[in-house]
């Protein structure tokens, strides 16, 4: 379902993705873990078709990103690390929008819908503005919306960031059952080593924009002798905190921030 | 098509929902139509022009389309800084759709915006030639804020924060508005800047108002229209190509 055959990605003098290769067969359940700015989002960012590679080919659902963007598009879902949602429209709306985009027909639109806001426990704030959201509310949506249509390959970078556990674990049950149903590939990448050995087939794990290790929980920590996957991970990146520089929009988001709080 | 509708759609809610956006936007056309308007009467009626209230309407209706077209079409900064713009980028559509239903949108909310000021400069003193004609002003409104509402987008594609918001603004907009015969007559200009406003499609957005509106064309109606839907077509089509390109 996704092939991955020596990319590389460079932003001016920084290479953010090094020379990777590996695939994920379909219906595999496949986390990407990673020390903060290893390469996790840049590598989903490619394989989503938002960036372009420097070097190297990729392939979703047997398609190239770079030259069949628009065929990559319709075989993935996506749910993103940062923001994504519409703030000035309401809850509904924002699903709305991504019901109509992917081709839902109307009455399954409209079924999946109330049952996702129910899900994610939204459904009483459907018609409520998103700006009036909490993050966490924020951060349930962004989910729901991400499963309402069902792809072939769904993308979730770092879904559960900030999740309370009954959230996280609505989620994972809907996904494996997604899975287990309609054999959907699952793409995603999380610090949360548990998540990872309970739900992962298989597991890569990539620092300094290289994979240095990649295939089930067991095998990490056989490579390693690591009695956990937390210290076979530690053992593969090491124990120093790496620093992620904030972009653009970070600034930007923290400047509205301030100016709101006046 | 239903995508395109539902992306024209959010534009036009967001417009809607924004009270204080549409207030701010009225302002400046008022502004001008009351200083500039009644200001310069005197002198325009002494140089035998008559009415310059008359003459300026059609002018304020393109400044307000220019601004609000432009400000529209950038947008496209405003999205990706919050996110949004990703949801529309990974969409199962072509990217040349999504930019559609975004400038449709964003030239349908430029052209309420020009009809509310057309409403107003009628409690000002502004009649227009024919009423009839007037209807048939509306379809050339909304022409000439496609045509900047597709520059906008064009221009946004290619930025990544609000820092070059200001800069358009003030090298890009503001020369478009000045430089197009909106407040001055384009008969016995400087050869200089007779030909810098003939090459700006402002110039004839505004001669085609006032040919609909008080039957006084420079360029004549059917050269406006032309050259009209050629930039449009033309800045459509880079507008694309630009949004197309774009990474986030």
């Amino acid at each position: 379902m996704i092939q991955v055959r020596n990319l590389s990605k460079r932003f001016n003098d920084l290479t953010a993705v090094n020379d990777i290769s590996f695939s994920v067969p379909a219906g595999e359940i496949f986390a990407f873990l990673g020390p903060n700015g290893a390469g996790k989002s840049t590598t989903i960012k490619i394989l989503t078709t938002l960036l372009r590679p420097t070097a190297g080919e990729v392939l979703v659902n047997d398609h190239n990103v770079a030259l069949k963007p628009d065929e990559v598009r319709r075989s993935f879902g996506i749910v993103f690390q940062d923001p994504s949602l519409d703030s000035e429209l309401t809850a509904w709306e924002n699903m709305e929008i991504h019901g109509v985009l992917y081709d839902l027909p109307k009455k399954q639109r409209r079924e999946r819908i109330e049952q996702l806001l129910r899900l994610v426990e939204l459904w009483d704030r459907k018609d409520s503005v998103v700006m009036t959201f909490s993050g966490g509310m924020r951060r349930r949506l962004e989910i729901a919306r991400g499963l309402l249509h069902h792809p072939r390959v769904l993308f979730l970078d770092e879904p559960t960031l900030g999740l309370d556990p009954q959230t996280r674990n609505q989620m994972w049950n809907y996904l494996r059952e997604l899975n287990r149903n309609e054999g959907t590939t699952v793409f995603f990448s999380t610090h949360y080593m548990d998540e990872a050995e309970r739900i992962a087939d298989r597991i890569a794990i990539i620092d300094h924009g290289r994979i240095v290790a990649l295939g089930t929980a067991a095998e990490l920590k056989q490579q390693t002798n690591g009695a956990t996957l937390e210290e076979a991970f530690l053992a593969l990146t090491g124990s120093t905190i790496r620093e992620e520089t904030a972009g653009a929009a970070d600034h930007m988001r923290a400047f509205v921030r301030s100016q709101m709080r006046r | 098509m239903h995508k395109i509708y539902i992306l024209w759609l959010r534009q036009i809610k967001r417009y809607l929902r924004s009270r204080s956006r549409i207030v701010g936007a009225l302002a400046q056309p008022m502004l001008y139509l009351m200083a500039l308007g009644y200001g310069f009467g005197a002198v325009f009626q002494q140089a035998g022009q008559g009415s310059y209230l008359t003459f300026l309407t059609p002018g304020v209706i393109g400044m307000t389309i220019i601004f609000t077209s432009m400000f529209s079409g950038m947008e496209v900064i405003w999205d990706r800084q919050f996110g949004f713009l990703k949801e529309t980028l990974v969409a199962p559509m072509p990217r040349f759709n999504v930019m559609l239903g975004r400038t449709l949108g964003g030239a349908t909310v430029a052209t309420i915006q020009a009809l509310i000021v057309l409403v107003a400069s009628l409690f000002f003193g502004f009649r227009p030639t024919s009423w009839p004609l007037l209807l048939a002003a509306i379809p050339c409104m909304f022409l000439v804020a496609l045509l900047f509402t597709a520059l906008g987008t064009a221009v946004a594609s290619g930025l990544s924060d609000m820092q070059g918001f200001q800069l358009i603004m003030n090298f890009l907009v503001m020369p478009l508005f000045f430089f197009s015969g909106a407040i001055y007559p384009l008969e016995g200009l400087p050869r200089a800047l007779s030909l810098v406003v003939s090459i700006n499609p402002l110039t004839y957005g505004v001669d085609a108002f006032r040919g609909l509106l008080i039957n006084s064309s420079h360029y004549g109606l059917a050269t406006d229209i032309a050259v009209l839907c050629v930039a449009t077509f033309a800045f459509l089509y880079m507008g694309s190509r630009m949004f197309e390109r774009i990474e986030a």
